[in-house]
């Protein structure tokens, strides 16, 4: 009987009763194969993820130790021509590099303002039928493909940006960065509204009743006490900026030289693996120098979540 | 004999979408006391007290008829300064609800609403004096940057009532303050509602009686949304006028 305890969850639809109590053959072979089985496999998968990671960090660091071995790292690192199929060859991986930060980095000025305020409007402002419309129009945003986005870019959005800035090619930087924006947007709405809605109602009630203005609530109490979900939807978004591939590949013109303006077409690290990987012979250096890119990039969105889950645990203190 | 009322209500009658929750409220609440609000559960009391700062309005569907008189004005005039009123009426919650700020910045945030900011070493002044109020100026002193939400439910019970007092209130209503709280801390903050009748005029709703009949000068008893009785918190407990009011002071319902 007293071993029979912990079986009261598995047996709860059944009628209680002396009958219902005692364990049948099968349950008693379930405990006692079942248990370890079931926890062989959780630890197996657990064990395999961590493996993979490290089977293609090796991988890569492999491939890129190859190039080196023709090709000095300093003037891949500090470089700043990209020219894999010249006399000799230049992989200065500096210009890929800038590529990728400026158009970044303009997403993510221009989607967390934005995001962070239409979570805030959804939340807070929004009566409550234009709430439930936004948010299944984010949802319906969230599921546009990339592909999708990068045609809308080239075929609109790039001449509307000539036109408006007076440029000789629309695509450039600043394409990429919007459609990244608009595509990091849905994450970053939806989570951050998560994390405003769940702030206790006891806080707001609190604020008001000492005569607070529902602005003054929503900047000094709702915010903050939200700013750690807000904070993981942040760094969501700017992991989805990072990774994409799909978009940059189409609307950012493609130039793999040393950016000194978002107006201007340019190339990111994502975009020439992608984009280069087809043309390469394997085994060749400039097929290696790609798997350095790819090791750069790995090297930094590692230490962005690194950074991130840092800025996670901190705001959860 | 009877001091003048702080607050007067004029039959009001609250209703939340259909449900009638308050039926013909006449109450004369007077200044400087401590009135005990007590009934069964659910029978009206947190609404009634939340009345009296118009928070009520935060619920949707809420409608309310009648009048409220808070020094002889009618708070329920549209024309009524919420921000001020609720300045005036503080109120402190049923389960203390600090927010996730530090101690500091849960007292700043009230004088920073109100424009009652001024230099730093003054806002500092306040803080000292308010938590002095509330008798944790001595434990807390060195430790103002601290979460509020790490204090005890008892000091931050006291740091809610803080955070009302340094806003320099008139009233101060209290929806069953100590319900959290374990017996000594309860018998703690009750002597502090002694100390503050002296110059504010309490409200609080319990229904715990014992407490009724240790603070309150004066007690009302409510029953399925209407004001049964309201007299000396004495003659309430010892010699009611209303059969109803006698059968729930000896226990025989609620
Ligand atoms: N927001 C609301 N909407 C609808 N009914 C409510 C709401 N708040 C309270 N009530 C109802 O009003 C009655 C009085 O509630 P309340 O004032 O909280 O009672 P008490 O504080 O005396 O326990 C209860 O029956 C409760 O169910
Ligand atoms: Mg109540």
């Amino acid at each position: 009987m007293p071993e029979n305890s912990h079986e009261s969850v598995a047996s709860h639809t059944v009628p209680h009763g002396p009958e219902a109590d005692r364990p049948t053959f099968w349950t008693r072979t379930r405990r006692r194969i079942g248990e370890p089985v079931v926890e062989a496999c959780i630890r197996l998968s657990g064990l395999a993820v961590v493996a993979f990671v490290f089977l293609i960090f090796l991988f890569l660091l492999k491939d890129s130790l190859s190039l080196f071995r023709e090709y000095p790292l300093g003037q891949f690192l500090f470089g700043t021509q990209w020219l894999p199929i010249s006399d000799p060859p230049q992989f200065g991986v500096v210009p890929l590099l800038l590529g990728s930060l400026y158009v970044t980095a303009w997403a993510i000025l221009i989607c967390v303002p934005l995001g962070v305020g239409s979570a805030m409007f959804i939340s807070e402002v929004a009566p409550k039928h234009l709430k439930n419309v936004l948010k299944s129009l984010i949802e319906i945003l969230a599921s546009i493909p990339s592909v999708v986005l990068g045609f809308l870019g080239i075929i609109w959005l790039a001449p509307v940006l000539r036109n408006t800035f007076g440029l000789s090619t629309g695509m450039c930087g600043l394409t990429g960065s919007l459609l990244l924006a608009f595509m990091a947007l849905p994450t970053i709405i939806s989570i951050s509204e998560d994390a405003l809605t769940g702030v206790p109602r006891t806080y707001r009630e609190a604020a008001y009743g000492l005569g607070a203005t529902r602005w003054q609530t929503l900047w000094r109490i709702v915010l903050p006490s939200a700013s750690s979900g807000i904070l993981a939807a942040v760094m969501l978004g700017i992991g989805r900026v990072v990774g994409e591939t799909m978009v940059v590949l189409m609307v950012t013109g493609n130039a793999p030289v040393m950016p000194r303006s978002i107006l201007q077409p340019l190339r990111t690290l994502t975009a020439t693996i992608a984009g280069e990987m087809g043309e390469t012979v394997g085994g060749s250096e400039h097929y290696f120098a790609l798997f350095a890119v790819g090791l750069v990039l790995f090297a930094i969105t590692f230490a962005i979540n690194f950074v991130a889950d840092l800025f996670l645990r901190r705001a959860r203190k | 004999m009877e001091p003048e009322a702080k607050i007067e209500t004029v039959d009001l009658n609250l209703h939340y979408g259909a449900f009638h929750a308050l039926t013909d409220v006449n109450i004369r609440i007077p200044a400087r006391n401590v009135t005990a609000i007590i009934g069964p559960s659910g029978c009206g009391k947190s609404t009634l007290l939340r009345c009296f700062n118009r928070m009520n309005d935060l619920v949707e569907h809420t409608q309310v008829q009648g009048r409220i008189v808070i020094d002889g004005e009618d708070i329920l005039a549209p024309t009524t300064d919420l921000i001020a009123l609720r300045r005036k009426v503080g109120m402190v919650f049923q389960r203390p609800n600090v927010f996730a700020l530090s101690i500091y910045n849960n007292l700043k945030f009230g004088l920073r609403i109100h424009g009652m900011l001024s230099r730093a070493d003054q806002i500092r002044e306040t803080v000292r004096q308010g938590l002095e109020q509330v008798g944790l100026w001595d434990d807390l002193k060195d430790r103002l940057g601290l979460n509020a939400q790490s204090l005890t439910l008892e000091q931050q019970q006291r740091l809610c009532i803080a955070r009302v007092l340094i806003l320099r209130p008139d009233v101060i209503l209290l929806d069953e303050p100590c319900s959290a709280l374990d017996p000594i801390a309860t018998l703690r903050v009750e002597e502090l509602l002694r100390v503050l009748r002296q110059e504010y005029t309490l409200i609080i709703v319990t229904h715990n009686m014992q407490q009724a009949a240790r603070v309150a000068d004066f007690t009302g008893f409510m029953y399925l949304g209407r004001l049964i009785e309201f007299d000396d918190t004495q003659k309430i407990f010892t010699n009611p006028g209303q059969q109803l009011t006698e059968d729930y002071i000896r226990g025989s319902f609620g």
